[in-house]
């Protein structure tokens, strides 16, 4: 029980990537909700059987959901800046953030058009970036068993966030608590802030000479670094970061991070293959990588 | 236009598949070289940006300020600082370094 419990925050350090993927889910949330866990912990050691689960009050999982939904929403100020900068209009900054509202894909898709790339290639790594969102509309379908009518409205809520606070509850009702206060706080604060910070950008001018132009990438390096655990990781974002600068130069813009995402199947392949040489660990790399994944969809 | 275009593909794109989560049944995507890829592509993805957007302008290859403030976004990381203060390392490191260096 108390692994059991102890789980949901490493998740969460697992994802990083917040709608602005971000860290800040990472740490300064994260740790309301390693509170929340311990808690729940504390009541296992007690020898609460898993079917007495303990009723955690609304008011407690509103107030997680809060904590990740203030703190990942200011961070849209730093899209909104980066957008502007980067040429898009107000209008198309808040177009952005309304409709595409997973952050590590829209700060993509400014970056991408900033460099001059073309709409389809640019909305394509964006598009690859939001693939995940899948994933955790599988955890989520199962956790909040939500009726069919419902899940067209849902689904623009399902981004990291919304699914790491939502995993972390012990209850199907704590879990649909989770998901709407964190998802309405955070789609209203993300939007206000952009709004914010391309009225902002706009009213300084060049964004560059006060250093915005780094928001962007360290958004990127922000929502990474908690992604480099193991080797896999690793080697992946080396050969990506190789691809991507090496080819910067003789490929249309836009192109060399779509083939640089290869690096994924690259590596994966390249551990397939070596496991399968070495039949005797095949079934135990398999199996290790199995619970990595699972772990890591969070 | 274009602009919008690329707003427009991006927004269908990624509710699309927000949408397919929700509603394929659970089997459908949980193979576990699937997870796995999908675990995976944010990294190569992230990282490529990460570099392209510190180390390119335009189509060539430069070495700026922003490597300067990305290294201390860097170090900010490894220090475990949450993530607006490593956003804001980057910004403020940047600006410092390209006003000190004109």
């Amino acid at each position: 029980m108390s692994e059991q419990t102890a789980s949901p925050p490493s998740g969460i350090t697992g994802t990083g990537s917040g709608i602005t993927g971000t860290g800040s889910g990472i740490t300064g949330t994260g740790s309301g909700i390693t509170g929340t866990g311990s808690g729940i912990t504390g009541t296992g050691d007690r020898g609460a059987s898993a079917a007495e689960v303990p009723a955690k009050s609304d008011a407690a999982v509103v107030r997680d959901a809060l904590g990740v939904g203030v703190a990942v929403g200011l961070s849209g100020f730093a899209f909104g800046v980066t957008s502007a900068g980067s040429g898009l209009s107000v209008l198309q900054t808040c177009a952005l953030s309304l409709l595409v509202f997973t952050g590590a894909s829209q700060f993509a898709l400014v970056g991408a058009l900033a460099a001059g790339g073309n709409p389809l290639t640019a909305a394509a790594g964006a598009f690859f970036l939001g693939v995940r969102n899948a994933f955790y509309g599988l955890r989520l379908s199962q956790l909040l068993a939500l009726p069919r009518a419902v899940r067209p409205f849902a689904a623009q809520w399902v981004i990291d966030e919304t699914t790491a606070v939502s995993l972390a509850q012990p209850t199907r009702r704590a879990a649909r608590v989770g998901f709407a206060v964190t998802g309405l706080s955070l789609y209203v604060l993300w939007n206000l802030t952009t709004l914010l910070g391309a009225l902002g950008a706009e009213a300084i001018g060049d964004t560059d000479a006060w250093g915005l132009d780094a928001a962007g990438p360290a958004v990127f390096l922000a929502l990474l670094a908690p992604m480099l655990r193991t080797t896999t990781e690793r080697a992946v974002a080396g050969i990506a970061v190789v691809l991507g600068l090496g080819l910067l130069p003789v490929l249309p813009a836009g192109v060399p991070v779509l083939v640089a995402a290869l690096a994924a199947p690259a590596v994966l392949w390249l551990q397939g293959y070596r496991s399968g040489r070495t039949r005797d660990g095949a079934g135990r790399n398999g199996q290790r990588s199995n619970a990595e994944a699972g772990k890591e969809d969070r | 236009m274009n602009i919008w275009i690329a707003i427009g593909v991006t927004a269908v794109g990624c509710y699309a598949v927000k949408l397919i989560g929700l509603l394929v049944p659970a089997g459908a995507l949980e193979r576990p070289g699937v997870k796995r890829l999908a675990a995976l592509l944010p990294v190569a993805l992230l990282a490529a940006l990460t570099a392209q957007q510190t180390f390119a302008d335009g189509q060539a290859l430069v070495l700026d300020a922003k490597a300067a403030g990305l290294a201390a976004a860097a170090v900010a990381l490894l220090l475990r600082a949450p993530f607006l203060l490593v956003v804001g390392v980057a910004v403020v490191v940047t600006a410092a370094v390209r006003a000190m260096t004109g």
